[in-house]
């Protein structure tokens, strides 16, 4: 078993700028040697995207994919297939919940803002992982990731509407690695700790978050999307291969904290 | 820092992240409604001011900023 991914095709998913998590993971995987296909969804991104994808030293595809779409979706995927061939591998790295859903109090939280965030945030994955099911798109062995944060399991200030959107995301992943198994398709989560992102800068008080990780994370730091890109890169590999349905936390060690 | 220099580099980046005519780009343009910028075209905004003169924008200093010219008074007076 090695860490090579030559000659394998990898859908990313969620890059939306050079500080994208998503970004980070396509470094490490076209560091091993695989083939890129991006998938971006605002109109905003597809520029980033595509300059992104040209500093790779690697084959690489760039499609809009609008996720909140089924027909969509089965569009993109279907060209994909025909276009690039069957896939080993996909990161999920796509969330979006309304600015003021990301501030205040839960509570206030409108039907609305609610379904959005679900719908983009946790639906979207299960509409993919159907998809390549459907169209047997994912070869044989095949691993989906998603990324979760620690607001899916305990409160945290601000993540509102978000943490909720990710405890249904993470037992999608459940779920869906149940049902993918028997085909050998795996589906893993990783818990990232906070990272200077586009959607984590969208929380409020996301400056206050990441002091409070340098101060009691166990290895008494933030992490990178390097290191969060090494991670799945390990969970997209056949490195990973006993693995399914895990969530594994990128975090410096933050949630085994109780009381810092 | 001069005025003028920190509007240039702010005007640079607007331009560059918003996609918008460097002519469009002048003081009393508002973000949102002249410049078209959406929530996280705002949020992308604050990012990349924070990275280019090395500072913190704090969540309610970002909310007061409406046009080209809050940008680089806050720069300024930050930079005092």
């Amino acid at each position: 078993m090695s860490l090579s991914l030559e000659g394998r095709t990898y859908v990313v998913m969620g890059v939306a700028n050079k500080r994208s998590i998503a970004w980070g993971i396509s470094r490490s995987l076209a560091h091993a040697g695989a083939r890129i296909v991006f998938t971006y969804g605002a109109e905003r991104s597809g520029k980033n995207v595509q300059e992104l994808a040209d500093t790779l030293e690697t084959e690489t595809f760039v499609y809009q994919c609008d996720i909140t779409s089924d027909e969509e979706i089965e569009a993109t995927f279907r060209k994909i297939k025909e276009e690039v061939g069957t896939i080993h591998g996909l990161a999920h790295c796509i969330a979006f919940a309304k600015t003021e859903d990301l501030a205040g109090t839960f509570v206030d939280t409108s039907r609305d803002g609610f379904a959005m965030a679900h719908d983009i945030s946790a639906y979207s994955l299960t509409a993919v992982a159907h998809t390549l099911q459907k169209h047997e798109m994912m070869t044989e062995g095949g691993s989906i990731i998603t990324l979760s944060y620690l607001g899916g399991e305990k409160v945290v200030k601000n993540y509102n509407v978000m943490g909720v959107a990710k405890a249904a995301l993470e037992a999608s992943v459940r779920y869906l690695a149940n049902d993918l198994g028997p085909y050998n398709i795996r589906v893993n989560t990783i818990s990232a700790g906070p990272i200077r992102t586009l959607s984590a800068k969208g929380v409020s008080g996301f400056n206050t978050v990441l002091n409070e990780i340098k101060e009691k994370a166990p290895l008494r730091r933030t992490v990178s999307q390097a290191e969060v890109g090494d991670t799945a890169l390990f969970l997209l590999s056949d490195l990973s291969r006993g693995m399914t349905g895990e969530i594994l936390h990128v975090d410096g060690g933050y949630h085994i904290v109780g009381m810092g | 820092m001069a005025e003028a220099e920190t509007m240039e580099r702010v005007k640079k980046i607007v331009v560059d992240r918003l996609g918008v005519d460097e002519s469009e780009v002048i003081g009393e343009a508002t973000f949102k409604d002249d410049l078209g910028a959406d929530s996280l075209d705002v949020v992308e905004l604050v990012m990349e001011l924070e990275d280019e003169f090395d500072m913190e924008i704090s969540d309610e200093e970002a909310e007061k900023i409406a046009t080209v010219a809050d940008v680089v008074n806050y720069i300024e007076a930050q930079s005092q």
